[in-house]
């Protein structure tokens, strides 16, 4: 079948038919890399199915440069090391043209090398811990400074906050964005005796301790905060044993990094109203792009499904992708990529979202208190923040930055004026 | 332009309507209409408090609207006004002057004013003294929550003074005790606030020992000589003892004290900035690949007068030895602090054996649920000897059992008296089918049992994905089971836990009735030591196989509905259980309910012991617990209650 | 019973050892490096990693088929085999960066200073930088491969010492090779345990100096390194089953007692065939990660184990090609299954995807080939060799079912 295709290609650029080889498939083909099952199933087949939506909507309004799109859905079944093998068979098997997929940050660093041997293009769509920045990954997602330093922020200067509890599952976004978060509360004057951190296993359900630690943070009279970036399952016990502890959003706030709106129908909210979570995000958002987005998903999956902050990101790639395929005229990755720099879709908030040259998004941060319903009641909005792919906190990151479209670099040293690598550390 | 002009008629048609809706409220807010607006903590200060010292009747209207987030504005004016929602996205607004109805609006012509709960924190204490002597308890109870969280020395007057008024007997016990706290903080002599300090000196609440670790704050000083007179001196920190030297060097350089000490950055840095035709103070760069040649280059430039020279170690204790370095009380009064010390030093005792207790507390929760995860497994493995890998989704399925009867009978409390028994017959069914269709070919193959369970397990997992979905499913307690049982601020464990425990227990007396009281019992223990003499004796062994089977799989439905109403639903429920409960029977002492009860209680206590000993890592508690386990079986591989003579041949 | 030649002894090894070679030409000849590019060089990847789990599912087999130890933990020992490599592999491939990137500075860098810029680079994405103490080795390939054997055989050897001296046998030692394996995951799933946590060591298809390389090339080397050790291993273990050894390894998995009563040393024979298959094992992880390009803890979670054991039952154990072939087989239909290349099935009312259903078809045919099938899909082969057991009218064949004593003592 492959070869006939080849053959098929060939013969049709011999005929002077296409200017490139891909061109002659009439289709673009998009590669759909989300696990279908294993534990992050519960995750990304959400987005596997926004995918799937968006590509039918842009299909009905004709597709792209003519041709339709046709998705490949493939199934790295949360098998890390599968993520790089099926990101191989959609490149070079399938010959997709782009790839939307990965959650983990794990995924993603199982998936980099092929993509970066291979010039593939994939749109990243989850928030994460930065410290990446890829010739050949779009981050759609926020990077630390787009939702874990503006939520500290909030909590410093207007909960009051002056003893934090970051609590985590052990894992590297975790890791990396407490580590961010401790240096920077180190900058802003908080001791490094008012910081507690925790880190627990993956679907972890005991908490009453961890809860109880955290109340009895409270005992020197300072406001005590939490700032949670607990993956998954994991909340619905820690949030149970939060209400039955009755420790209310007024006297220790909790800000999730990891919660929105799919989490949350795990659970009844009626006891964790007021608490908080920070995302680009949030279904509650009023806009009428938004209302039509709402409604277009309840239509396809049903009255009862829920929209969250990695749909809208990968409503945002794949808009700007199409532009980006428009403008190029061709989906050969490089024409792509340098059409993307500085490219403006609307997002789903009521703003805009900009790419920008080190393949992060210009987005706002929200932050919004959970409600009895299970929604969240957005209370600060900010401008948009441009994502900012190497730290500043962290002294070895700070000097670091990321430009592919005048650098050609995404990992630039500021103070030695030199490109420390093209590639990336996985 | 014409639309603009329009628009300005219009405006300034409305104009003398809108007027008429002003009043003194209004003004007010208007005044302050940019800081509402912004509703930031940080800037929102002055309009609080210019509305709370207005000395308006409907003050105490607009701060609570407000608080409620029930304070909207109308866009094209700029007005305020408290808001109800008559219909879907219409609002009724109301004059906070007036307090008569202004119109419906839709809610695209208004704006909700959400103040953040910083900022409803700031409101609660401007209402403080509007809600002391409230008609309403609940706003008095409101007030007094809002003096907890954020005391103010101007709290304490209308606090006392509401005091001898309070009808409610327990809420003048709390203004009370709350004015204690407050007299202690912000009194205004010395024995008055000592008075109090040694009231609370036996008090464990969370409150008391904040107010006192509040008069404690300390700030670290720095002071050329000796600390000067009149400070309050919390602890002189030596350096070398109390402190790294090091680190105390660079605190006074960071004050500007001393010239800071250079690291091999800054060496580079500098050296860098000094090359000269390949060379560096003569030394050529090539060579600058080790510290000593580094070392030496700089000191040629230190020599040069071109750079800073890095201090000795001599220079160091010179400059330590120089300076005081002290930790000092914010609170002036020395007595204070020291009777504050001594009230702590007393109630730390006190919390720490507290917490000892609210440790124990959740070593036995976490046996229970151990207990509860593996009681099946006892049944099924200890007493049959059969290695059930599907044991965790019967677990699985009793929790979706729970989730679906929810799903069917709103009434939490009715949905689970339904979903208990109804968990135990489903998986007893469940059960009894794969005893009947699997494992009863399998008896004498027990290694061959756990593969065959094993792909069991798997294919249930998936069912359940394909059936429920992967997202975690809701199972809600009823709300008698919400909230703690709490003894004291560091005590306290939560009803569902508490009814965990209960349910273990319940089950340890069933099956210990069960095993020793009927006679199903008698005939499961007859055909575990001997099946042929047993059948011989007229009792069927595959009926008593099954039915054991299918008491094992009921039970494990059951715990599955309790753990899913303290954790989650999913379909990885049972996979998160089975190794541990496994290891609960194992180390327990397979074959004796005891050994599965002392298991899970060991598995337990260990497990929060190890958390508590390192209480930043959670998954680091787990894998020593596991580890000590493999190292228990080890020395004892029968488990803790082993099983002697005949009943333990293999 | 005369001694003779190996070969002679089996005849399977010489059929085996054919088929695998042919394999690998085939594969050589077809692939993309070699031109025609009718196998795809991420399916070379998928057949190298195949022969790596058979071989060891032929350690799974000489400990649990021959030996009755049913190991519930050798996937420990795989993964270990491969962080191992995957140390050297990552330092030396940071090295290159660091070393060329620093080149570029005014000041040439110290030693201090690379090491420093290597750590940053490795642990700077799990908030760290400096060496733990386990990548003390990790500069030098030699030490590094002494390491793939001698970490995963020193742990077998302490693990196996205890629990064989203290008797712990059949269930019981099942479980406690899961809970040693889970505990092993666990601990690596720690960032403090200096393996960068969860998310493991990546990027190891990149070999250090090989940039120039293309893949397609890479992942033949490793399918030729892979056969050649599957070669090596099972010629190996037929030689260990098929002298005297390998009649107590077998007389031990029918009846324990008696063997030790006959004077033999048990827990010598167990450990040594429990160490042995674990360093089997390890060589197979090391071969395995880099052509799987990430290692990361939840390789060795316990379910891996388990499926192992499944693969040798399916496949029949207590006979080596048995356990080829239900390696290979299971592993590279579930990656068919799960591929999403399966054709649904519409039945009108419900359309069966196989995404969601494969598990479960997989899940049920485990416990129909235990229930009917016992000797695995290798049991197909004793309908051409004649090597049926003799009918004993329903009754177990030995102390233990499953057991072929008769038959074997020909051999």
């Amino acid at each position: 079948m492959n070869l006939l295709k080849n053959t098929l290609a060939g013969s049709l650029v011999m005929a002077g038919l296409a200017t490139s080889a891909l061109a002659a498939d009439d289709t673009i083909k998009v590669g759909v890399l989300h696990s279908l099952s294993g534990t992050m199933a519960i995750s990304e087949t959400t987005l596997k199915d926004t995918m799937l939506m968006l590509i039918d909507e842009q299909n009905a309004k004709g597709g792209v440069l003519g041709k339709q799109l046709e998705a490949v859905v493939v199934d790295p079944a949360s098998d890390w090391p599968l993520f790089a093998e099926k990101a191989r068979e959609l490149l070079t098997v399938e010959d997709v043209d782009v790839i939307f997929g990965s959650w983990t940050s794990v995924s993603r660093k199982s998936a980099l090398p092929v993509l970066e041997e291979l010039n593939g293009l994939m749109f990243y769509p989850v928030q994460y811990e930065g410290e990446e920045s890829s010739k050949n990954v779009f981050y759609t997602g926020a990077a630390p400074n787009q939702q874990a330093i503006p939520a500290t922020d909030y909590f410093l200067e207007e909960l009051g906050v002056e003893k934090f509890a970051l609590l985590g599952t052990d894992y590297v976004y975790p890791r990396t964005t407490n580590n961010i978060l401790e240096s920077y509360l180190k900058d802003k004057g908080i001791a490094a005796e008012d910081i507690f951190v925790n880190y627990t296993p993956f679907g972890h359900s005991d908490w009453s301790k961890i809860v109880a630690d955290v109340v009895a943070l409270g005992a020197d009279g300072k406001k005590v905060g939490v700032i949670s970036t607990i993956n998954g399952d994991a909340n619905i016990g820690f949030y149970k044993e939060l209400a039955a502890a009755g420790v209310s959003a007024d006297d220790i706030p909790v800000v999730a990094f990891s919660v929105g709106e799919e989490e949350l129908s795990g659970l009844d909210t009626t006891n964790l109203v007021g608490h908080l979570a920070a995302w680009n995000y949030f279904q509650s958002a009023e806009s009428d792009l938004n209302d039509e987005f709402i409604a277009a998903w309840k239509a396809r999956m049903g009255e009862d499904r829920v929209t969250n902050d990695p749909m809208e990101a990968h409503v945002i790639g794949f808009n700007m992708y199409v532009k980006a395929v428009e403008a190029a005229g061709s989906t050969d990755v490089d024409a792509v990529r340098s059409a993307m720099y500085g490219l403006e879709v609307p997002n789903l908030t009521g703003g805009t979202a900009v790419m920008l040259p080190n393949h992060h998004l210009a987005k706002p941060v929200l932050i919004g208190e959970i409600q009895a319903d299970g929604q969240f009641d957005i209370i600060s909005q900010t401008e948009e923040v441009p994502g900012d792919a190497w730290t500043d906190f962290l002294p070895e990151s700070a000097v670091l930055k990321s430009d592919w479209k005048d650098l050609g670099c995404g990992m630039y040293n500021t103070a030695t004026s030199s490109c420390v690598q093209i590639q990336s550390n996985y | 332009m014409r639309v603009i002009l329009l628009a300005l008629a219009a405006i300034l048609c409305l104009a003398p309507s809108l007027q008429a809706q002003t009043g003194p409220v209004q003004d007010l807010l208007q005044t302050h209409r940019a800081l509402i607006e912004k509703g930031s903590r940080k800037s929102i200060a002055p309009a609080i408090d210019a509305i709370a010292a207005s000395g308006l009747t409907e003050a105490q209207t607009v701060l609570q609207t407000w608080q409620a987030k029930d304070m909207w504005q109308r866009k094209e004016d700029k007005l305020f006004f408290r808001a109800e929602e008559v219909a879907k996205k219409t609002y009724r607004l109301y004059d906070f002057d007036s307090g008569e109805a202004v119109g419906d609006f839709d809610k695209g012509d208004l704006k909700q004013l959400k103040p953040n709960s910083g900022v409803r924190a700031m409101i609660g204490a401007a209402l403080v003294r509007f809600q002391l002597s409230d008609p309403d308890p609940v706003r008095r109870l409101a007030a007094l929550e809002a003096i907890q969280r954020d005391a103010e020395a101007s709290h304490l007057e209308p606090l006392r003074a509401s005091i001898p008024d309070e009808p409610d007997a327990t809420i003048k016990a709390r203004k009370e005790q709350l004015a204690t706290l407050l007299t202690l903080r912000f009194g205004s002599d010395e024995p008055t606030r000592l008075k109090a300090i040694e009231s609370i000196a036996t008090n464990i609440s969370l409150d008391s020992r904040a107010a006192l670790n509040t008069l404690l704050t300390t700030k670290r000083e720095i002071s050329v000589g000796p600390a000067p007179e009149g400070t309050n001196v919390a602890a002189i920190m030596k350096p070398g003892k109390d402190l790294d030297q090091d680190a105390a060097y660079d605190m006074l350089a960071d004050k500007g004290l001393v010239p800071p000490r250079l690291s091999p950055a800054d060496i580079r840095t500098t050296l860098a900035a000094h090359i000269d035709g390949g060379k560096v103070a003569g030394v050529p760069v090539a060579t600058l690949n080790t510290d000593e040649a580094r070392a030496k280059a700089y000191a040629a430039l230190v020599a040069q007068g071109m750079a800073q020279s890095q201090p000795t170690d001599g220079e160091i204790a010179a400059a330590l030895a120089a300076h005081t370095i002290y930790d000092a009380y914010v609170e002036p009064s020395a007595a204070v602090t020291a009777a504050a010390e001594k009230a702590l030093a007393s109630i730390k005792t006190r919390v720490s054996m507290n917490q000892m207790l609210d440790l124990a507390l959740d070593g036995i929760s976490l046996a229970s649920i151990f207990f509860l995860a593996a009681i099946g497994l006892a049944i099924t493995f200890g007493v049959m000897g059969v290695i059930n890998m599907a044991h965790g989704e019967f677990i699985m399925m009793g929790a979706y059992t729970g989730y679906v009867v929810q799903q069917l009978i709103p009434n939490y409390t009715v949905s689970i008296l339904v979903a208990l028994p109804l968990a135990f017959a489903v998986t007893f069914a469940a059960g009894v089918a794969m005893e009947r269709l699997v494992i009863r070919w399998l008896y004498n193959r027990p290694l061959e049992t756990l593969l065959a369970t094993f792909g069991i397990s798997i294919a249930l997992q998936q069912i359940a994905k394909n059936i429920f979905g992967t997202q975690a499913r809701p199972l809600t307690s009823p709300g008698w089971l919400d909230g703690a049982w709490v003894m004291n601020d560091v005590v306290s464990i939560s009803y569902i836990r508490i009814a965990i425990f209960v349910l273990a227990l319940t089950f340890l007396a069933l099956f210990l009735f069960i095993m020793k009281r009927t006679r199903l019992g008698l005939e499961t223990r007859a055909v575990t030591q001997n099946p042929r003499m047993a059948a011989s004796m007229g009792i069927n062994p595959d009926r008593v196989n099954m039915l054991t089977f299918g008491l094992g799989s009921g039970i494990a439905g059951i715990a599955g509905v309790a753990i899913g109403l303290f954790a989650k639903v999913t379909s990885e429920l049972g996979s998160d259980y089975i190794v541990q409960s496994f290891m609960t029977v194992v180390v327990g002492g397979v074959g004796n309910i005891w050994g599965t009860l002392a298991g899970a209680a060991m598995i337990g206590f260990l497990q929060k012991g190890i958390e508590w000993m390192n209480p930043s890592n959670t998954l680091a508690a787990q894998t020593y617990m596991i580890i000590f386990i493999i190292i228990f079986i080890q020395f004892r591989p029968r488990g803790i209650i082993a099983l002697k003579g005949r009943a333990a041949g293999d | 019973m005369t001694r003779q030649p190996l070969f002679a002894k089996n005849p399977s090894l010489l059929i085996f050892l054919a088929c695998l070679a042919l394999f690998t030409l085939l594969v050589t000849v077809f692939s993309e490096a070699m031109g025609t590019g009718l196998i795809s060089t991420s399916f070379v990847k998928t057949l190298g990693k195949t022969l790596c789990l058979c071989l060891i599912a032929i350690a799974m087999d000489l400990v649990w088929g021959y030996a009755g130890i049913l190991s519930l933990g050798h996937f420990a020992f795989f993964g270990l085999g491969g962080y191992m490599i995957g140390m050297w592999l990552m330092y030396a491939r940071t090295r290159d960066i660091v070393v060329t990137s620093m080149a570029n500075a005014e000041i040439p860098p110290t030693n201090a200073e690379v090491i420093d810029g290597i750590g940053n680079q490795i642990f700077g994405v799990v908030g760290s930088s400096d060496f733990p103490l386990v990548w003390a080795f990790a500069h030098s390939l030699t030490l590094q491969l002494i390491l793939v054997v001698a970490v995963p055989g020193i742990l077998a050897l302490i693990f196996g010492w205890l629990a064989f001296r203290s008797r712990v046998t059949g269930v019981y030692l099942s479980i406690l090779t899961q809970a040693m394996t889970l505990a092993l995951a666990l601990y690596l799933f720690q960032n403090d345990s200096g393996l960068r946590g969860n998310n493991g060591l990546s990027g190891l298809q990149n070999l250090p100096g090989a940039d120039h390389i293309p893949q397609a090339t890479i992942s033949l080397w490793f399918l030729w390194a892979s056969a050649l050790a599957l070669a090596l291993g099972y010629g190996f273990a037929t030689w260990v089953v098929s002298g005297k050894f390998g009649s107590v390894l077998r007389g031990i998995r029918d009846d324990e007692a008696r063997v030790r009563f006959l004077g033999y040393s048990v827990e010598g024979y167990k450990l040594f065939i429990f160490t042995v298959t674990a360093i089997i094992a390890a060589i197979a992880g090391a071969l395995y990660y880099p052509q799987a390009g990430i290692i990361n803890p939840a390789e060795i979670a316990p379910i891996a184990s388990i499926y192992l054991a499944v693969w040798v039952a399916i496949g029949g154990r207590g006979r080596l090609y048995g356990a080829v072939i239900g390696a290979a087989l299971v592993s590279l239909v579930s990656t068919w299954f799960t591929g999403g290349q399966v054709p649904s099935i519409p039945l009108g009312f419900y359309t069966i995807d196989w995404v969601d259903w494969w598990q479960v078809v997989l899940g049920l045919s485990f416990v129909l080939i235990t229930l009917f099938a016992p000797k695995g899909i290798g049991g197909l082969f004793d309908l051409f060799t004649g090597r049926t057991p003799p009918n004993r009218h329903g009754k177990d064949l030995g102390p233990d079912s499953g057991a072929l004593q008769e038959q074997e003592a020909d051999a």
